[in-house]
């Protein structure tokens, strides 16, 4: 399966969020390894979208949407960092 | 918590790139009317669109594009953005894919006047500024490397040029990987650029036909190419590559072999193999 990387995660997210979260830096719970969402692996299908950690592969994020309603999903990340101003 | 209040890596290198993050303009769906549509290689349209109320957009921002069919089914896809600043006027350069939902219509179908949705400006990663801009980050002073495979040049012909318009003094090189002359996008304005007071230096590599005269084979880039193309590790350049994914992933990996700070290597993947 052809997959893409975090910056295409910018205009579904878009949607959601008031700011760009593909400069958020993220953790991920399976390795530890601190990255900008917009560096991690990004696999896309008509079901959904799923978001693995560059390093490690383990599932960060997942991203289901379906008519007027969104299913967003970080049960791979600990934390994010994200930029003030 | 203390460790939660700040994000940091064992090498440090994700709270090196997350300070360097850039505002960009807010995103918002519009409506983009084609104001010129004409080809740019044998497999490749430039659109220009218009864009009522579009906020300007950094050098290699994308956009989404969005079309709905009469039954109201609706594809999205993602386009880099090949022109930079403040004008509602946004220069598209889109390459046909054989199987594509979406960009055989925009390549081969699209006509003066169309309208088009369009969601953007959108990524705030994979962007370059001037030095002298107010939004400039601490990066900026450091020299600039580019590598393109294919269409991946779009965004960085925007960096390119916003580089020339702004006659910054940062030293930028492009590596450039394209089929056969033919294929080269922005062949002409390259050449301006090349030639425009901005330093800039232009690396072509054909990988199937070289123009005649050419004093190397048609061939995919190497590792070995690549070191003797790029802007060397020790002068700490940020690297910006882009264009297919398995491009882009070889490109890293060597960058990274050659000794430069992955954190340091901006990617943007067009999917593909």
């Amino acid at each position: 399966m052809q997959h893409f990387d975090g910056n295409v995660l910018a205009g579904p997210l878009a949607e959601f969020f008031s700011f760009d979260v593909t400069t958020a830096t993220a953790r991920c719970n399976g390795c530890g390894a601190v990255a900008e969402l917009a560096r991690a692996m990004v696999y896309m299908s008509p079901a959904g979208t799923v978001v693995r950690c560059a390093t490690c592969d383990h599932v960060l994020a997942t991203l289901v949407e379906s008519g007027d309603r969104a299913w967003i999903g970080f049960s791979g990340v600990s934390a994010i960092e994200v930029r003030r101003g | 918590m203390s460790d939660a209040s700040s994000l940091t890596s064992e090498t440090g290198q994700a709270s090196a790139l997350g300070a360097a993050a850039t505002r960009v303009p807010r995103a918002g769906w519009h409506v983009g009317t084609v104001v010129a549509a004409h080809r740019e290689t044998p497999n490749a349209a430039r659109i220009d669109l218009d864009v009522e109320g579009w906020p300007g957009n950094a050098a290699g921002q994308h956009l989404d594009v969005r079309l709905t069919a009469p039954d109201g089914y609706t594809a999205t896809r993602s386009y880099s953005i090949a022109s930079s600043g403040p004008a509602t006027r946004v220069v598209l350069a889109i390459d046909k894919l054989p199987d594509g939902e979406v960009s055989p219509f925009l390549v081969d179908e699209v006509r003066m006047g169309d309208m088009l949705e369009v969601h953007g400006p959108l990524g705030a990663f994979f962007v370059w500024r001037p030095a002298a801009g107010s939004n400039a980050g601490p990066d900026a002073a450091r020299p600039v490397q580019l590598v393109a495979g294919g269409s991946g040049v779009v965004p960085l012909f925007a960096m390119a040029r916003a580089h020339a318009d702004a006659d910054d003094p940062t030293p930028f090189r492009l590596l450039y990987s394209a089929r056969t002359p033919a294929d080269v996008y922005f062949a002409d304005e390259l050449q301006e650029l090349a030639a425009a007071s901005a330093p800039f230096r232009l690396d072509l590599v054909y990988t199937r036909r070289t123009p005649d005269g050419w004093p190397t084979q048609a061939r995919r880039i190497t590792r070995e190419a690549l070191a003797a193309a790029v802007i060397p590790a020790d002068q700490r350049p940020i690297v910006y590559v882009c264009g297919s994914t398995g491009f882009v992933e070889r490109v890293a990996s060597w960058l990274i072999e050659l000794g430069h700070d992955p954190g340091s290597i901006r990617t943007e993947r067009f999917g593909g193999l």
